[in-house]
């Protein structure tokens, strides 16, 4: 039997955005809420909160990248530049927040305007990561293995939507991530915010299945008309489920519930596109087994992921153990 | 002409933010791999001024190696925004080996910089040795696969061309390709350099404002020691990956020596003069003869190609990498001169004193980066105007894209650029500015039993 590599290597690729989103979500998240914190002193905390792993996180968007490029490189050729706008910005807003992370804390009469910086560059990224997603949902118009349509298709109030859908992902994901690693009065101030931001993300994960299902025909016909209803189902009613929980879990003044709550409801979210785009990668134009790159390629890349990235997962995994507890004023990082 | 045109403007972004970003990783490189000798040093003497020098030199290391990943995002972009015909054509071979670096390489780092930077009290000194070790070699492992990828382009083997794309047939030949071996030292050790002239620079101009104490002294000599070493091997290896370019690109080497005719009974060299690539002449050549076959085949009249043995369209610009060439030629034998100067000095026990040559290692510390980059432009702009050489020409390789999105994006990028880099650079001077912090941190090497306390012996020592 062959081995169907498109179908691994589509499963490999899905992991690893779905890792991104979730390490890079609570992460760039801490940008979406620094607004909300004016104190020198919660500023450092929360920054120092990812400082050991932010960058870390950052390597799973090179790795979908890089992925993309070496097994399915016509979506890397034809998704990249339909969404060319979007992607220049969301690298501006990496470029910005990273090196934020670097210069905040060495700068002394420009460190608001490295606030500036990170908050907007964590707003910027995320939300055109939202914008790709969305226009991807759109559908890209691909003629003969190029990228056919308009410059500007990626815009349209549904991928703008999505932008903020992502923005407001991020921000939960990172109000949990703060719950767990924080405490006192800052912990206290997350679980004030953990609630508003929930119901915020609840409404927004309607609206965008709700338009998805709506708006694109194809969509709907893949979750209404194929039968499988059923096995469907399970996913918004296990959202409602997590929101639920979320509110009590709070309530309860729970550490950890809040955010892994936050991740599960992101897999459902994920499992949810999954069902609306499978098996294309690019609808409507490109299957997986369409948009791939030669066996040799897939193979050989393949080869090197099975035996590096279990190892990658365990050293992250060490490395999070390392910093793993509360972070508090003056501790060790970007002072 | 159209020099604004999308492929132009997508040609000059790319140069932009490539020169940017290259700058980063090769500090980093060397920098990670200097810490690792560092802390080495330091486990095995338990001497702390070490470990004030890794904490001072771990800083600017975290600062370049932040603005190396951010920079470096934007590279991994931009082969599938602008140069989407290149991703479709060479993605089957250039994909899988990003793949690699991101996975053996980025992974590696990023999964260690943590504790590197901020685990000193979180894990035990072995642990954290092996953490600093981690992301060393996770850089050295990042140059193997991106020069292979690069090399690839360079001088392509074990292919084949289906359906209009370039297919792998021989992974092992597509990685080890003819130039990659010769490339891959020649810029790993130009990264070591750049690091070198960066510490040796910085120790210098603390010498010159009167510091004495060992950080400074051992910074400024540990590099001057490695310089010594480098400078005559990174000449060498340089002469030999010139007769690798004779053989694999012979338009290159035309190129950058300005030889239009094809001569017999030896060559000369162009010292300098100014190809002119209309009039099909070097003008204004100061000449040496046979000096070019001498350098270039290691004999009196080998054979060398001129440019007019391949047709217009084939040739690479050569009045920039004529010039870039001998920017990094004259360059590395100045390298040569300051490590030499510094063992005559050293020798005669003078180094720490003599403050001329303090001034002229001070002047020499950007030279490391100039070199590299003076040396990527040659090869790269000699490469063209292929990006493939042989297979795939640049004018191919561009994304339907138009001249006012590549245009944008251009100047998006160079306004964040240097915003941002130019305040990352800032902040790196700033901090050699300041220098080692001195003695502070002595007392902390008693919260590890593990090493001997020896501050005092250390500094009374030197």
């Amino acid at each position: 039997m062959q081995i169907d590599l498109p179908v691994i290597w589509a499963a490999i690729i899905g992991l690893g955005v779905f890792i991104y989103v979730m390490l890079d979500g609570f992460d760039l998240g801490i940008g979406l809420l620094f607004p909300f914190f004016e104190g020198k002193g919660e500023r450092e905390v929360m920054l120092n909160t990812v400082a050991p792993v932010w960058d870390g996180n950052e390597t799973f968007l090179v790795l979908g990248g890089a992925g993309l490029y070496g097994a399915f490189p016509v979506v890397y050729s034809t998704l990249l530049p339909a969404n060319y706008m979007p992607l220049i910005l969301m690298v501006v807003g990496l470029i910005f927040r990273g090196a934020a992370f670097e210069l905040r804390a060495k700068a002394t009469r420009t460190q608001h305007a490295w606030d500036l910086a990170f908050i907007g560059g964590s707003a910027l990224a995320a939300m055109c990561q939202g914008i790709v997603l969305g226009s991807l949902l759109q559908g890209i118009k691909i003629v003969d293995d190029k990228f056919a349509g308009d410059p500007f298709d990626w815009f349209s109030p549904f991928s703008v939507f999505c932008g903020f859908g992502v923005l407001i992902t991020y921000a939960t994901l990172g109000c949990g991530w703060l719950i767990l690693k924080t405490d006192g009065e800052l912990q206290r101030k997350m679980r004030q915010l953990m609630r508003p931001l929930t119901a915020v993300l609840l409404g927004a994960i309607a609206i965008v299945s709700l338009w998805t299902v709506l708006g694109l025909p194809a969509v709907e016909a893949r979750w209404f008309a194929s039968g499988n209803l059923g096995w469907f189902l399970p996913v918004p009613i296990l959202v409602l489920v997590c929101v639920a929980t979320i509110f009590r879990s709070v309530r309860l003044e729970h550490e950890t519930m809040p955010f892994l709550l936050t991740l599960a409801i992101c897999f459902l979210g994920y499992t949810g596109l999954v069902i609306s785009i499978w098996p294309y990668i690019i609808p409507p134009s490109l299957t997986i087994w369409e948009a791939s790159s030669s066996h040799s390629s897939q193979l050989f890349a393949l080869v090197g992921t099975v035996i590096v990235l279990p190892v990658i997962l365990v050293y992250n995994a060490m490395q999070y153990r390392v910093f793993r507890g509360k972070v508090r004023e003056g501790d060790a990082g970007y002072h | 002409m159209h020099i604004f045109d999308a492929f132009h403007l997508a040609r000059l972004q790319f140069a932009f933010t490539v020169s940017i970003h290259i700058i980063f990783p090769a500090i980093s490189i060397g920098m990670a791999s200097f810490l690792a000798v560092l802390e080495w040093r330091l486990l095995a003497t338990g001497d702390v001024a070490y470990k004030d020098m890794y904490h001072f030199w771990s800083k600017i290391f975290a600062v370049g190696f932040g603005m190396g990943v951010v920079s470096g995002v934007v590279m991994a972009y931009e082969f599938g925004t602008n140069w989407s015909g290149f991703s479709t054509v060479a993605g089957d071979i250039t994909g899988p080996l990003l793949t690699y670096e991101v996975l053996t390489a980025f992974f590696l780092e990023a999964g260690f910089l943590g504790v590197m930077l901020f685990g000193w009290n979180r894990v035990s000194p072995k642990a954290h040795f092996f953490s600093t070790l981690m992301v060393a070699i996770g850089t050295l492992i990042s140059t193997f696969w991106i020069l292979s990828s690069n090399s690839f382009m360079q001088t392509p083997q074990g292919y084949a061309i289906e359906n209009g794309r370039i297919v792998p047939v021989d992974w092992l030949k597509v990685i080890f390709n003819p130039s990659f071996p010769y490339r891959l030292a020649h810029m790993t050790i130009a990264a070591f350099i750049v690091a070198a002239f960066i510490v040796a620079a910085c120790g210098a101009w603390h010498l010159l404002r009167g510091r004495r104490d060992v950080p400074v002294k051992r910074s400024f000599s540990m590099a001057l020691w490695i310089l010594l070493v480098l400078a005559p091997v990174q000449i060498l290896v340089g002469d030999a990956h010139g007769l690798n370019t004779r053989k694999y690109q012979p338009a290159k080497i035309a190129a950058i020596e300005g030889l239009w005719e094809t001569e017999h009974g030896g060559t000369a060299l162009n010292l300098i003069g100014f190809p002119d690539m209309k009039a099909e002449v070097t003008r204004y050549a100061i000449q040496i003869p046979h000096l070019g076959s001498l350098i270039l085949t290691h004999s009196w009249d080998g054979e060398i190609l001129g440019l007019k043995a391949f047709a217009p369209e084939d040739r690479p610009y050569s009045p920039i990498v004529f010039w870039t060439f001998r920017i990094m030629a004259g360059l590395g034998m100045l390298m040569l001169l300051a490590a030499l100067l510094g063992l005559w000095l050293r020798l005669r026990g003078r180094l720490y004193e003599t403050r001329w040559y303090q001034w002229f290692i001070f002047c020499m510390g950007p030279s490391g980066i100039l070199a590299l980059l003076a040396g990527w432009v040659t090869t790269e702009v000699g490469r063209q105007p292929w990006t493939v050489y042989g297979v795939l020409r640049t004018v191919d390789s561009v994304s339907p894209i138009g001249a006012q999105q590549a245009g944008v994006s251009l100047l998006i990028l160079v306004i964040v650029y240097c915003l941002v880099f130019g305040t990352g650079v800032y902040y790196m001077l700033k901090m050699m500015k300041k220098g080692p912090a001195q003695g502070i941190e002595s007392h902390e090497s008693l919260k590890y039993p593990g090493l001997h306390n020896r501050a005092l012996d250390a500094v009374s020592g030197e």
